[in-house]
Formats: structure tokens, sequence, C-alpha cells
């Protein structure tokens, strides 16, 4: 089914502020199997010179899927969750997360195309503090998979 | 000792790391990321849906990948830019050994403000499961 054209271009409103917490970033490190010290000891990171626990790079997945969900889990756009694998992702960060931080997205929908059946949707999220200070942009390319497509 | 840029050179290989991804690792980033697609855990829905089997989250392997470049560096913070495509699934079977994930990294440019581009290889199973993998780096 041919997605929605229209939502090329849409922004949502911003998320409902996130709080970065310690333990979600310890929480994080081990479900990564990562032991950077960075991740863990307070005493560490602000050793190397941050205000506190540092959020791994790819961490602030958990603020932007939840910002891309609400464009591609819209019944209106028409995508098939279901079939949907993760085609490409990307984050520019103009700083660290660190624990403490308050975040918002505002997720934008970037591109909709379709390439051999499949449904492929780009979404940028802006990251930023409650304050206004931007954080970065997480990048994110979904795929719904042709349905008589064989295994991937 | 984290490395200076003055110190880089385009062409040095960081030390190679390889992996290993469990179906229970795959619950594990499941509850910490709030990524519950069943694609990720549930083997009937996987091949329900054309998949070969269970698959890792395309964002767990990212993260791990990564490491190659957050060991070397040290300060995880150095990292400002990381994106890759996801080429191929890494396919996880349902034992006590999982999927092997192998990444090589190299230094593929030197920028300006301190900044090095730093090129991964991702193989599981024989396939490139990254495209495109790059990671900028700030270096003292």
């Amino acid at each position: 089914m041919p997605l929605d054209q229209s939502f090329a271009g849409r922004s949502y409103p911003p998320t409902t502020p996130y709080l970065v917490g310690r333990e979600k970033i310890r929480e994080f490190a081990t479900a990564i199997d990562d032991a950077n010290p960075a991740y863990r000891d307070v005493e560490a990171a602000r050793a190397l010179g941050h205000p506190d626990l540092v959020a791994p790079p790819t961490f602030a997945i958990v603020l932007s899927l939840p910002a891309a969900h609400q464009v591609v889990l819209d019944p209106a756009l028409g995508l098939d969750y279901s079939r949907v694998v993760h085609g490409e992702q990307r984050f520019e960060l103009s700083r660290p997360i660190y624990a403490g931080d308050e975040l918002t997205v505002v997720a934008t929908v970037e591109k909709i195309r379709s390439v051999a059946g499949n449904d492929i949707i780009t979404t940028r999220g802006d990251i930023a503090t409650t304050a206004g200070e931007p954080v970065g942009v997480a990048y994110c390319t979904l795929v719904s998979r042709a349905p008589d497509e064989g295994p991937a | 000792m984290t490395p200076r840029h003055a110190d880089v050179e385009v062409g040095h290989a960081l030390p190679a790391q390889t992996f290993r991804l469990t179906r229970a690792d795959l619950v594990r980033y499941a509850g910490a990321s709030g990524d519950f697609n069943p694609i990720h855990w549930n083997e009937r829905f996987a091949r329900g849906v054309g998949l070969p089997d269970v698959i890792a989250h395309g964002m767990l392997t990212m993260a791990t990948a990564v490491r190659v470049v957050t060991d070397w560096v040290g300060d995880p913070a150095a990292v400002v830019d990381y994106g890759v495509r996801f080429t191929k699934p890494v396919v996880v079977p349902n034992d006590d050994t999982g999927a092997s994930l192998t990444v090589e990294a190299v230094v593929a440019e030197k920028l300006d403000g301190g900044l090095v581009r730093v090129d991964l290889t991702a193989r599981s199973g024989g396939d490139k499961v990254l495209g495109m993998a790059r990671v900028l780096v700030r270096l003292p």
C-alpha cells in the first residue's frame, strides 16, 4: 500500500519531557554490555570533565524511537509496522547527553519513498533540553518490507 | 591513553573486537531501549513476516559496533556523529552461543577541529551487516 505522501515535511509537537536518569544510563550500558566507567561511575565521568554520567552514543534512541513512532504508527500514514525493519540510523550530537538532562524531541518527516515495493520513511528528531538548548539530531529510516519478498 | 589528533594517521587500524549476541542480550536490550518489536524476541512472529529467524535490534548492533571506537578513545563523549545503514540482519539462533559480530575500524580521514572520521566494518555469519558506518570523533 503506498504511503500517504502528504506526511512529508510534517512536524509533530515536542514529546513529553524525558528525565535522563543515572540508573537508566547504567541499565542501557549493561544492555549493550559496555563496562566503560563514564556510563557507571559518577566520579569517573567527572574525572573526564563531565558534570555527571555520560550516556552512550546511541542512547538517544530511547527518546527518538518513541518520537519516530508518533509518525510511523499513525494509521493515516498507512505503514505496515509488522513488516518494519530499521534501515538507517544516525546521531549528530551537539553535546553529550548527561544524567540529569531533561529532554524533548520534535519529530519531522524528512522523506517518504517506495523502492521495489518497500515503503521507506525517514524521520528527523531534534533533541533539545526543556530549557531550549539543542543537544542533537537523530535521523531514523524505517523500511516496511514488500509483502511478497523472500527472507531478508 | 586517549589518542591525540596530531598523532593519529589515516589508515590506522583500531584494535578489532568480536562480540556475541544471544537471545538473552536481545531481551535485555528490548527492555533497556523500549523497543519491543517481536521480530527481536518471537521466532514465530519473525518467521511469519518472512525473516529467517529472530534478528538483533539494528540499534544493538550499532551500539555494540561503536565500542571499538569508544574503547580506543576512552571517553565515549568524544563521539560527536555516528551513522550506519543496516544492510543485512544479524540472525540470532535460539542457542547458548548466539550470533557473532566482528567489528573492524580504520581512521579514514583527518578533519579540522580535532575531528577524525573512523569507518567501521561489522560482519556476522560472513555478511557485512552495517554499511556506511561512520563515526566522527573529537580528539584532544
